[in-house]
């Protein structure tokens, strides 16, 4: 807090002085502990240099920020950049001319850009499909289990790596009065990076890279069977579903009732701020069964910054500047430490490295490691239009697969029907 | 034909100006906006739009989803609606007939006018909290309670959050209504019946009707547009999409789902939905109410 209020009295005094800076500003999704980091890095640009004077704004979670940004372009309002979310990658990627590439707009500039200087699962992401990077990756996570060791050591178990070894400890821990599990982003956690985990096809048409999509992936036999796993092991008492809401499902974590909770990497900043126990981090668990081989890496989740095109020169120029500053080794490995996000350059993981943070702390490697894992065909990154709103079909019916109100089957069919329909309008907007 | 002209001045015109000009650009506008957008699909951005007709109308009411949507918000509309008078109307017979301290009743009864539906909403969601909320443990102590994964549940305490928070505006239009009957009226009734049960029913209630009806007319608008905030608030449609009203899924799929033609479809076809409405309340059941 103290760092916030000086920040803010160093930005208020540099604007002061510095009449002719040039003002940019910055929309973002980072709320609470994040957003005060973020003024901490945005408040470091501003300090080292004249010429630019960069106004970072909370805006509410990504689908408020993405709503507003939308809003602001349609009346000539658009800041010069945004934070989209992983969900809303089609929709900022297909509007062609509303964003400048952040290839383009590094080169144009003058400033050295090298995509592979960003690790692997990041630079696809975010990028167009001739591997043209759009987007520059900020916040970038994937989801880890963090699991209560007084917990686990109780019931004389280890973290669960498969969801095999996960139903020989979850009876365990039920005896000792523990709800095993519980996970706080039903699409994110149990949908989207069950299919990158275990290779399986989001979509028709290369996950959405090669063009608009029309057919989804979800109603196939593995994830089916993976529900049909919840279900029971929910009847059993080894999983918590709390509905739909990311803290209701933190919370009993939290408050001890439930041992392992499957969150974002970039959780782990937070975390430490609000248990008052020793808990660890482990990999998200996969089934041996689908993938009997090394372990697959997730897709990489979080955020990514936009700039929307149609600014002064200027100010392109300072949006280049603020971008080169987000991503030295040094403000990477800030930002990684106070927040678990993982560093989204190979030289910031590097430093991390060479300083000794993962001896320190082991599991703030966790996220990173488990991106590093084997690369297949299916799990570079996916591209898939109005995905905000299927995530919504997806929140929906995995409710009611918990309360009994349908089948595994008929939510499945649900889900398939509604969201091909909806990326088949998608397709239709874009004209393709 | 001879007709009485009158020389006109154009104040009156001047005084009525500012409210026209407030309901074309808040109303007439925005309303011929969203018909024009219901028969285009375009991309979120704006940058490509295509004429499709009546397609957007056809997708959303094909939609099983937006069928289950529509008969909770009627569900839910007339529920509220009922209690919210309801009580209210108790609360005010009750409040009207106390002399010592009637001040008092009516402050508490009414404040909570001035909370914020918004507020309301986080009042809810913290009375309700599984950890937190007082209310919790005293649900569960009747049943089996959860209002963050059952659909039942949660209908039931959204509607509950409803009703409180438009019970006060209610309350105070009845006792005003009250109040605004004839002292004279009420004596002689007494006298000529005793049950003050038949009383309220034969006599006062008539007397009420313009209130009621009017009340009626406004608590239904609130329990189909302004119930929003305290849906956003309180369970943003969940779980499994239960307590979605007509006009949070307007917002969930134009503002958020960025799909402004089918968002437009919507809020037209609620336009229309509500007109007939107001047209049914107006023609058949004012007509039994004598000013």
């Amino acid at each position: 807090m103290i760092r916030f209020v000086s920040t803010l009295a160093a930005t208020a005094l540099l604007a002061t002085t510095a009449q002719a800076a040039t003002e940019i500003t910055w929309w973002h999704a980072m709320g609470g502990k994040l957003g005060e980091t973020v003024n901490s890095i945005v408040g470091e640009f501003n300090e080292s240099q004249n010429a630019c004077q960069l106004n970072a704004t909370y805006k509410g979670g990504y689908e408020e920020t993405m709503t507003a940004g939308i809003a602001a372009f349609r009346a000539k309002q658009a800041p010069n950049i945004i934070q989209i979310f992983d969900a809303g990658s089609a929709t900022i990627i297909s509007a062609k001319g509303a964003v400048t590439p952040v290839a383009d707009l590094m080169t144009e500039n003058g400033v050295a850009f090298d995509k592979e200087d960003y690790i692997p699962g990041v630079r696809t992401f975010y990028a167009d499909s001739d591997g043209k990077m759009i987007g520059m990756p900020f916040n970038s996570s994937t989801p880890v289990m963090y699991y209560n060791k007084a917990a686990l050591a109780e019931a004389g178990v280890e973290p669960p790596k498969t969801w095999e070894e996960f139903e020989i400890a979850a009876p365990k821990l039920a005896e000792k009065g523990y709800i095993a599990l519980s996970q706080s982003h039903g699409p994110w956690i149990w949908s989207e990076n069950f299919m990158s985990r275990h290779n399986l096809p989001m979509s028709d048409r290369n996950n959405g890279f090669d063009g608009p999509a029309t057919k989804i992936g979800y109603n196939n036999e593995d994830l089916r069977m993976h529900f049909h796993k919840l279900k029971e092991w929910k009847d059993k008492g080894w999983y918590g579903h709390y509905g739909a809401k990311w803290d209701d499902n933190k919370v009993p974590f939290e408050k001890k009732e439930v041992a392992m909770w499957i969150g974002s990497s970039g959780s782990f900043g937070g975390l430490k701020d609000t248990t008052d126990f020793a808990f660890g981090t482990a990999g998200l668990p996969y089934w041996k069964s689908i993938v009997p081989g090394e372990p697959l890496h997730t897709f990489i989740g979080g955020a990514a910054l936009f700039t929307f095109a149609g600014h002064e020169k200027a100010q392109n120029e300072c949006v280049a500047q603020f971008f080169t500053h987000l991503t030295k080794p040094e403000t990477q490995y800030f930002w990684h430490k106070e927040t678990g996000y993982v560093p989204v350059t190979k030289a910031a993981y590097d430093l991390a490295k060479t300083d000794g943070y993962y001896d320190r702390e082991p599991d703030a490697e966790v996220g990173i490691l488990q991106l590093s894992e084997a690369s297949a065909e299916w799990n570079k990154g996916y591209r898939l239009g109005f995905y905000p709103q299927i995530r919504e079909v997806l929140y929906r019916e995995y409710d009611k697969i918990f309360n009994g109100d349908v089948t595994v089957e008929e939510a499945f069919n649900t889900i398939e029907e509604e969201s091909n329909e909806l990326l088949a309008r998608f397709a239709k907007t874009t004209g393709m | 034909m001879k007709r009485n002209q009158f020389g006109h001045s154009p104040l009156p015109y001047l005084l009525i100006a500012p409210q026209l000009l407030i309901i074309l650009i808040f109303f007439v506008w925005p309303a011929v906006q969203s018909v024009r957008l219901s028969f285009f699909l375009e991309d979120p951005w704006g940058l490509s739009r295509s004429f499709v007709g009546f397609d957007n109308y056809t997708s959303v009411l094909s939609n099983s989803q937006y069928h289950s949507t529509a008969l909770f918000t009627l569900f839910f509309s007339a529920v509220v609606t009922v209690l919210a008078l309801g009580v209210a109307l108790l609360l005010a017979v009750k409040a009207d007939g106390i002399i010592r301290g009637a001040k008092t009743y009516r402050v508490l009864l009414i404040w909570a006018y001035a909370v914020a539906p918004a507020v309301a909403g986080m009042i809810g969601l913290f009375l309700a909290n599984q950890h937190i909320g007082p209310l919790f443990p005293l649900f569960n102590l009747l049943w089996d309670f959860d209002n963050k994964t059952d659909s039942a549940d949660a209908t039931f305490w959204l509607t509950l959050v409803c009703v409180w928070k438009q019970v006060s505006v209610n309350f105070v239009y009845f006792l005003a209504g009250l109040q605004g009957i004839p002292r004279s009226v009420r004596e002689a009734a007494a006298l000529d019946c005793q049950s003050g049960f038949r009383r309220f029913w034969t006599v006062t209630f008539p007397l009420l009707a313009p209130t009621g009806f009017f009340l009626m007319v406004i608590n239904i608008t609130y329990a189909f547009f302004d119930t929003f905030p305290i849906i956003d608030t309180l369970t943003r449609g969940r779980p499994g999409g239960s307590t979605f009203t007509l006009v949070y899924k307007v917002y969930k799929d134009g503002f958020l789902g960025a799909d402004l033609g089918g968002s437009s479809a919507q809020s037209v076809i609620l336009m229309v939905v509500v007109m007939l409405l107001t047209i049914v309340q107006f023609r058949f059941i004012e007509r039994k109410i004598h000013y």
